[in-house]
């Protein structure tokens, strides 16, 4: 039987070597993603596999590299000329796919389509409010003026795809899925859509930046997992993303296929109730009859600190994620200029936990249901289970629950859980994950509209309030690296891992992986011989 | 002197029906092979917690670093894990045990359950006529168009995860298979001069519908009753597979099998396979007793 | 019979009415769309705006009223997630799914019928045992454990398939059909196998039931008495008899098939009508989830009243009843 196997195995492999052989001739390359484009429109929906494939076809005032940094895309240069007035100075003899030049014309009228996107689920505004007026004072230079500092502009920059005035003046959101009117700077132009299936694109060769490699690109959507390993390994596709961490083992030995990775900005971890003061009870917290318990032991950071610290993050990045990524003590990796230096993963110490348990005054311990999505993050019911054999391990007896994503998130934003998993994609900025997590949940200002354990400390609120507002970008990272310290010291949340972004494809092909996860065309190029 | 024997012994065993009942059903040793096993499964999933290694439902017994250990390897624990381990560092062998109670429960009580709801709304369909039949037969519509992962959902978000709640949620996509089968074969029954002799001996209304149409509906019944109970165990895992079955921590056959699905391009068959395997004995087995029974309660294939 | 009709068609408007509303309370239930499909790092004003742009801040029962408006004036609402109206996105996936349905229910037909008549004819062969015992397989495998398999086997190891999506298509009425070129019909094939696996065993089932019972029946006895040839009666009559169950059952198994072959085109990358309906109820896109589970239903009523016609037309001792009871 396994000889059997092993033959058929050889024998498509053989046949393989041909075909990829072909494949590098024909100047083309089809790529396979997990999650569907659901709109070319670059302003309609705020969502990732979106905003890829909008930077293939598109781009910003503000491009970033690989590692998240800003580079010039179709500004050359930025800066504060006032505190509250922002210059940008654009590129010149940049021109669309359809041969309109490119000016500040087009800047203009874009940031002003941002809110009037119709029946957007989530828009873009929220990067063009911060401006109160525009002002053009060249072809190739526009003035932003702002009600506050906003040290931030070129950040929000970076999220903004720039259209073409006159074509895409009265466009809708229909006329971009069918393609008529995604029209943009980038690296390639659109050929076909097909909705959820597949979208075909081709090189710009007029492009201003280095010219893309393949003439031709099929980027198809294959959402099931392992269907979308199984196509490569066929040979029917010559690139896919997101790597399901149980193939890993497997392509990496396999000599076909080879892998490109790069840590991440997504972090997993635990949100905890801080919701219910120190005397109610916590909803699915309970003593360890199952009877209410009739506090929060949550408010103790004692409890929270043991919760963490009973956590092996090691062995759930070793035999859970199986390497794909690495233990974390807070929201960015190292390397990232706003991630806090000394604050290291909590070293695993089950025997320091109990003591922990017993100084709080529980040492029996208590029960707690662990909640979380299983069809969201990466290997995510998996890790809660993991978690509920280390609490219970340390006398914190777990029950876990794992439920889609649909069900899951609206009870996690009404705080309904005592403790729940989930995720946070950062941009490179510490003030992003401060702003919707750790901060305290303020309408007016927009912030903790992702606190779903509502944490709420004076403290970093007050430095994230400072940082906002300061221009000097020293000090600035200063102020926002002091207020994740103070979160990360008050256990706010309990991290757990950052997430390996991997792409796998046939050996002929290379690419650079991005920590912010997007799967774009131009990043995909023949492989040096 | 046996030869005296002989004669009384028949005698003693033929008369009553169930007797012939059982003497015609082991007329097939298949049948009877398949009865063996499925007893042997049900004894299994009874007295699980008695003869398993691990209890696979208990976080505290579980180590992760025991995860994915291959059939044979000794864990952290000291016994041997015969078939291996899935990630969370579950014994299989004692995790297929453990859930063969689930999933019979699930099969079996959801199908049961299913079948008593249809069956008796398609015979009322069949044999009322008129605004009931259409009432039934356009809420069979209804039912049949629905799908089942909303429902599950629908369920999920009304009732919470549970494994009640999946056969709520398997009923409630199932019955209408039951109706539609049974009405379409009593439309055919109560036209049948027996029918019409009961009618108008005044029999009860109850009695016509449940002594004399549902017995001759029973064949198309069976048959769409064994293979339904080993489709539900098969749409449990489908559930399961969306995320939307059993609790993780109180796994199915079909979700032990969902969750080693991943892991088949990887080479750890084992997670997917042994439950996989054990999932066909049971169906196989259920589905082989069904048939004889079919064959053996099946009035019109007297010989 | 019009009277029938016309009843039967009222009736369906009933339904489709009662479908729309269970699914406005229902996605009601389970969650609000915009948490979901909101970007993470919306801030408060983000969410508001996002809730009233979807028409979700009104009351429920002004909201279905909404609906109910547009819908008799013929708009059944866009998607929350495509911005495009629910129909058009429906009708652009329904080629797709139509193919792969009539492609398996003809596949199950073809390999179930021959199979069951023949284990019917002769129940006690060895071949009909192997033909029983095989047919189990055929419901009791998850169809998303048989999928991943088949791609394995015939795409990974031994090349002669391709593992997913549609391939080329032909046009055909103005709509792309994958069975038109043969590079279509070669990515259809697998989704096509793995989704008829279950119907061809239920067709085996149904036919060897019926053909056994029917053989054993007076008028076939008195056929054969007559002395008409083994193939007459087994074709003429026998056949015509074990075809109500099975058309009855086919048909519902086609109309299933239909709506919800979700996981054969996720696993295959099919991109059909199944997929776009798990995609919408995973996101909650309600305008989609309804005007597609109304069609469903308008779809299966259909259905059944053909099947009931054809009952009819096949034993006479079923009448269409327009009883006034």
């Amino acid at each position: 039987m396994t000889g059997k196997l092993r033959k058929l195995a050889l024998a498509a492999g053989t046949a393989l070597v041909g075909l990829s052989a072909q494949g590098a001739l024909a100047q083309s390359v089809t790529m396979a993603v997990a999650a569907p484009v659901t709109s070319l429109d670059p302003h309609y929906h705020q969502l990732s596999p979106n905003n890829a494939v909008a930077d293939t076809i598109f781009d910003k005032l503000v491009n970033t590299d690989a590692k998240s940094n800003n580079l010039p895309g179709l500004a050359l240069s930025w800066r504060a000329v006032e505190p509250n007035v922002w210059e940008f100075k654009l590129r010149p003899n940049v021109r669309f796919h359809n041969g309109n030049p490119f000016t500040a014309e087009d800047v203009a009228f874009t940031l002003q389509r941002l809110p009037n996107v119709p029946n957007s689920p989530s828009s873009f505004a929220a990067y063009s409010r911060p401006i109160q007026a525009m002002e053009i004072v060249d072809p190739l230079t526009i003035r932003f003026r702002t009600a506050a500092p906003h040290p931030l502009m070129p950040l929000d920059m970076t999220n903004v795809r720039i259209l073409d005035r006159e074509t895409h003046q009265n466009a809708t959101t229909e006329d971009f899925n069918a393609g008529r009117a995604a029209i943009g700077t980038g690296p390639y132009r659109v050929v076909s859509h097909r909705s959820g299936d597949r979208i075909e694109f081709e090189r710009n060769d007029n492009y201003w930046g280095d010219r893309a490699p393949f003439q031709r690109v099929i980027y198809r959507m294959i959402t099931n997992d392992a269907a979308r390993t199984a196509a490569l390994l066929a040979g029917d596709v010559e690139f896919i993303d997101q790597v399901p961490t149980s193939d890993l083992a497997k392509l990496r030995q396999d000599n076909r296929i080879a892998l490109s990775e790069t840590v991440g900005l997504r972090l997993i971890f635990l949100g905890l109730d801080h919701l219910r003061q120190a005397n109610e009870n916590s909803p699915f917290i309970t003593d360890n009859d199952g009877k209410p318990l009739g506090k929060n032991p949550l408010q103790d950071v004692r409890v929270r600190r043991a919760l963490s610290i009973a956590i092996d993050r090691k062995a759930i990045v070793d035999r859970v994620m199986e390497g794909a990524a690495v233990p974390a003590g807070q929201f960015l990796p190292e390397g990232v200029y706003t991630h806090v230096p000394g604050v290291t993963p909590p070293a695993f110490d089950p025997d320091a936990a109990r003591r922990l348990l017993a100084e709080a005054g529980y040492p029996q311990g208590f029960r707690i249901q662990l909640n979380g999505p299983n069809d969201r993050y990466v290997n995510d019911a998996r890790i809660i289970q993991a978690v509920g054999q280390m609490w219970t391990r340390i006398g914190v007896r777990t029950t876990v629950e794992a439920q889609p994503w649909t069900t899951f998130v609206g009870r996690a934003g009404r705080a309904d859980f005592s403790a729940h998993l989930i995720g946070w994609g950062s941009n490179p900025d510490g003030s992003h994950p401060l702003r919707n997590i750790l901060a305290t949940q303020t309408r007016e200002k927009g912030w903790g509209s992702s606190n779903r354990g509502r944490y709420s400390n004076p403290r970093v609120d007050a430095l994230l309030d400072q940082s906002l507002v300061e221009l000097d970008e020293p000090k600035r990272v200063q102020l926002v690296i002091e207020a994740q310290r103070i979160a990360a010291e008050d256990v706010a949340v309990i991290p757990l891992h950052i997430q390996t972004n991997i792409w796998a494809m046939r050996r002929h092909l290379a690419h650079d992986a991005r920590n912010d996860e997007l799967t774009r065309a131009q990043d995909v190029r023949p492989a040096a011989r | 002197m046996s030869d005296a024997v002989i004669p009384a012994k028949i005698a003693d065993k033929v008369e009553t029906p169930f007797r012939r009942f059982v003497s015609e059903f082991a007329e097939s040793k298949v049948a009877l092979g398949a009865l063996v096993v499925f007893i042997i499964i049900a004894l299994l999933a009874i007295f699980a917690p008695w003869i398993t290694p691990q209890n696979p439902y208990d976080l505290a017994e579980l180590d992760i670093m025991d995860g994915r250990m291959e059939p044979g390897t000794v864990g952290g624990a000291g016994f041997t894990y015969w078939l291996g381990t899935d990630d969370q560092g579950r014994d299989m062998l004692s995790g297929i045990i453990y859930v063969l109670r689930i999933s019979l429960t699930v099969g079996a009580g959801s199908a049961l359950i299913a079948c008593l709801i249809g069956a008796s709304l398609g015979l009322l369909a069949a044999y009322a006529g008129g605004r009931t039949d259409s009432v039934i037969m356009r809420l069979v519509d209804l039912q049949l168009s629905f799908p089942t992962i909303l429902a599950a959902l629908m369920i999920l978000a009304f009732l919470g995860k549970g494994i009640m709640n999946v056969v709520i949620a398997l009923v409630l996509v199932e019955w209408a298979y039951y109706a539609r089968t049974v009405r379409g074969t009593a439309l055919v029954e109560r036209r049948r001069e027996y029918i019409e002799a009961a009618q108008c001996l005044a029999l009860p209304t109850h009695r016509v519908l449940f002594r004399h149409l549902l017995p001759n509906c029973l064949p198309p019944l069976i048959v769409v009753g064994t293979m339904q109970v080993a489709r539900a165990i098969a749409l449990e895992a489908t559930l399961s597979f969306l995320g939307l079955g059993v609790p993780i921590t109180e796994p199915s056959l079909g979700l032990l099998i969902a969750n080693g699905y991943e892991y088949m391009l990887s080479g750890k068959y084992w997670i997917s396979f042994y439950p996989g395997i054990a999932l066909l004995i049971t169906i196989v087995a259920i589905n082989l007793v069904g048939d004889q029974l079919r064959d053996v309660l099946n009035p019109r294939l007297k010989k | 019979m019009t009277v029938y009709l016309v009843r039967r068609v009222l009736q369906a408007l009933l339904v489709v009415l009662a479908m729309s509303l269970i699914v406005f309370i229902g996605v009601y239930a389970i969650g609000d769309p915009v948490e979901i499909l909101i970007s993470p790092d919306a801030d408060q004003i983000e969410r508001e705006r996002a809730v009233q742009a979807l028409g979700l801040d009104l009351p429920l029962w002004q909201q279905y009223a909404v609906f109910l408006t547009k819908a008799l004036q013929g708009d059944l609402g866009r998607s929350f997630v495509y911005n495009e109206p629910a129909l058009k996105l429906i009708l652009q996936r329904m080629p797709a799914t139509l193919e792969l349905a009539f492609g398996a229910t003809i596949i199950a037909l073809i390999i179930g019928l021959p199979l069951g008549l023949y284990a019917g004819l002769r129940p006690e062969g060895r071949f009909s045992r192997v033909i029983m015992a095989s047919s189990i397989l055929g419901f009791s495998l998850p169809t998303f454990w048989v999928g991943l398999m088949l791609i394995m086997v015939f795409a990974v190891y031994l090349g002669w398939l391709p593992s997913t999506g549609r391939g080329e298509t032909g046009s055909l009425f103005g709509l792309q059909w994958s069975f038109l070129t043969w590079d279509g019909l070669r990515h259809m094939a697998m989704p096509a196998i793995n989704l008829s696996l279950f119907k061809i065993s239920l067709v085996i089932r149904l036919t060897r039931a019926g053909v056994r019972e029917t053989m054993l029946m007076d008028y076939v006895k008195f056929a054969r008495a007559k002395g008409l040839s083994p193939a007459r009666v087994t074709f003429v009559h026998v056949f015509k008899n074990i075809l109500i169950p099975v058309v009855t059952v086919v048909g519902l198994e086609l109309g299933s098939t239909i709506a919800f072959s979700v996981v054969t085109e996720s696993v295959f990358a099919w991109p059909g009508m199944g997929k776009l309906i798990i995609d919408s109820i995973n996101v909650l896109d309600r305008p989609v989830i309804v005007a597609y589970l109304m069609m469903i239903v308008l779809m299966f009523i259909a259905i059944n009243l053909i099947v009931d016609l054809t009952y009819s037309m096949l034993d006479p001792r079923v009448r269409l009843e327009s009883k006034g009871t």
